[in-house]
């Protein structure tokens, strides 16, 4: 039985190049080119300017250092998708990356009662399709 | 100048509610708004306003369609309003402020939610990625803010039992609620998990119905058919939408929301008898109670022990049982049970000499927010 897709991400004209790095297993991140704060690219207020300084230039593309902390975190047993039925229970968590930015992401290689606020956790990419890879965060170091 | 005692909520309107396979979102609509209306003392000729929220299952009954279903050829506010779940306290706001402004005498509000009977909707989720993260809905968001709450203060599970059972307890004395058998900590620790730390018993239902009111100025309500209830108080405060962005993930507007309203009436929390905090989850009343100003921040787990909340308690709360255990009708849940406590018309759930009421209402992720302050 073929198996049933995630609900995968628009690719838009603005994300493209977080989507293409993400399939070289990079995690871009937009970096104001005016005062250097940065902002996640799929953050949907933060497009347009930034809420540091808002400069509207166009940001440039950055590539981030992959290091956060678990800021806060959800473990989903409830099967709200098929294609999450055999991965649940799992971990849904926001994640205070090193340059500032918080993004959402699921956090594998530990046991869910295991993680603990302020964790320091570090990248790394799951293969979805041939157009989508996820970043994704694991126990630093493991 | 302030607005503060001018205006009032004069009849309310209930439908059927719990699974309605039957009713169709159109007829809700109509069967609230008529019984509002009736319950007023008017007639829809009277009516001159409408604020509709469109139901997010089936948004096809819209402001006009109502206006024309009600037979009403002329109103002076005509619209459809959408601060997501902050939306039912909203509108009696800009009712009130409209009439304020003499565009219109007596503003019908109307809802309707159609959740158990429902058409499958697609899945939405706030960033956009979130839905191949297996971020569906608004639980995990909402539990994702428990957990840093639980993380920072200490606040426990078995503290947001408290809430659950204590709003089981008033449902077990609400004839119209949906769940009327009493559970104990146990059965809330028991209960299967959605989505950690919330279990089943954290979370509000999943309903059909509809509710209604019409406000109109306070002189006007003297000479209608019940007590009138006065508007003391109004605010609101919204944050940005997604959960990551904001600066204090614990931060739900429920502060500044509050602050306008009690600034308005010029009263404080301590002169509130019975409180209506929306309840998406036990844990919305939690922070609700700190932001507003009920407790101080991080002290609402222990603050909620005791029964505390219980309708002969100190600070009686969600007393129709709320959306945890009457009906999941987004804000008007609450809205339209303080209405009745402070007409006193609320049976054996009735809180004795409830003066003044605050209730409010929350939508958007727990990020948007407003607060209505009434009295009798």
């Amino acid at each position: 039985m073929a198996q049933i897709q995630k609900p995968l991400p628009a690719i838009t004209e603005t994300t493209k190049p977080y989507w293409e790095a993400a399939r070289r297993h990079e995690l871009l991140l937009l970096k104001c080119v005016d005062c250097g704060h940065y902002r996640h690219p799929l953050a949907p207020g933060q497009s347009f300017m930034c809420p540091n300084c808002t400069s509207v230039k166009q940001p440039q593309w950055a590539k981030a250092s992959g290091r956060g902390k678990i800021a806060t975190w959800t473990v989903v047993h409830k099967v709200f998708h098929p294609a999450f039925a055999d991965e649940a229970p799992y971990v849904v968590a926001i994640v205070q990356l090193e340059e500032g930015p918080r993004m959402i992401a699921n956090v594998r290689g530990i046991k869910p009662e295991d993680i603990r606020a302020d964790m320091e956790v570090e990248v790394f990419f799951e293969d979805l399709t041939e157009e989508i890879t996820l970043p994704q965060f694991r126990p630093a170091g493991k | 100048m302030s607005l503060k005692d001018k205006y009032a909520i004069m009849g309310v309107g209930y439908t059927p509610q719990g699974k309605l396979p039957d009713w169709t979102v159109r007829g809700l609509f109509l069967e609230a708004s008529k019984n509002a209306i009736e319950d007023a003392g008017l007639t829809a000729k009277d009516i001159d306003g409408i604020l509709v929220e469109l139901c997010w299952t089936d948004p096809s009954t819209q402001c006009w369609s109502l206006q024309a279903d009600l037979g009403i050829e002329h109103t002076g506010l005509c619209a459809n309003y959408d601060s997501m779940g902050a939306s039912g306290c909203a509108k009696v706001q800009l009712a009130a402020m409209a009439i304020d402004a003499g565009l219109c005498n007596a503003v019908l509000c109307a809802f309707v939610e159609k959740s158990a009977t429902a058409p499958a909707v697609p899945y939405r989720a706030s960033l956009g990625a979130g839905l191949a993260y297996g971020f569906f809905g608004a639980m995990p968001g909402i539990s994702m803010a428990a957990r840093a709450h639980m993380n920072k203060y200490g606040t426990t599970s078995r503290q947001l039992g408290e809430i659950a059972i204590t709003q089981r307890r008033h449902a077990c004395l609400n004839p119209i609620a949906q769940m009327r058998t009493p559970i104990t900590i146990e059965d809330h620790q028991n209960s299967r998990m959605i989505a950690a730390p919330l279990h089943l018993l954290d979370c509000c239902l999943v309903s059909d119905g509809g509710r209604a009111l019409v406000v109109t100025s306070a002189e006007r309500a003297k000479s209608l058919r019940h007590p009138p209830v006065y508007i003391m108080g109004m605010g609101q405060g919204h944050v940005i939408i997604d959960l990551p962005e904001r600066v204090d993930m614990l931060d739900t507007g429920a502060g500044r929301s509050g602050e306008s309203a009690f600034r308005m009436a010029g009263i404080t929390p301590k002169d509130v008898d019975v409180l209506g905090l929306y309840d998406a989850t036990t844990y919305n009343v939690i922070t609700q109670l700190e932001e507003l100003g009920f407790c101080k921040r991080g002290e609402a787990g222990p603050f909620v022990e005791g029964g505390r909340l219980t309708i002969d308690g100190e600070l009686p709360t969600n007393t129709s049982g709320g959306m945890l255990s009457e009906v999941y009708l987004q804000g008007w849940t609450g809205l339209i049970e303080v209405v009745r406590q402070l007409r006193g018309d609320c049976g054996e759930r009735q809180v004795k000499d409830a003066e003044i009421a605050l209730v409010t209402n929350q939508g958007g992720f727990i990020g948007f927010h407003s607060t209505l302050i009434l009295r009798r």
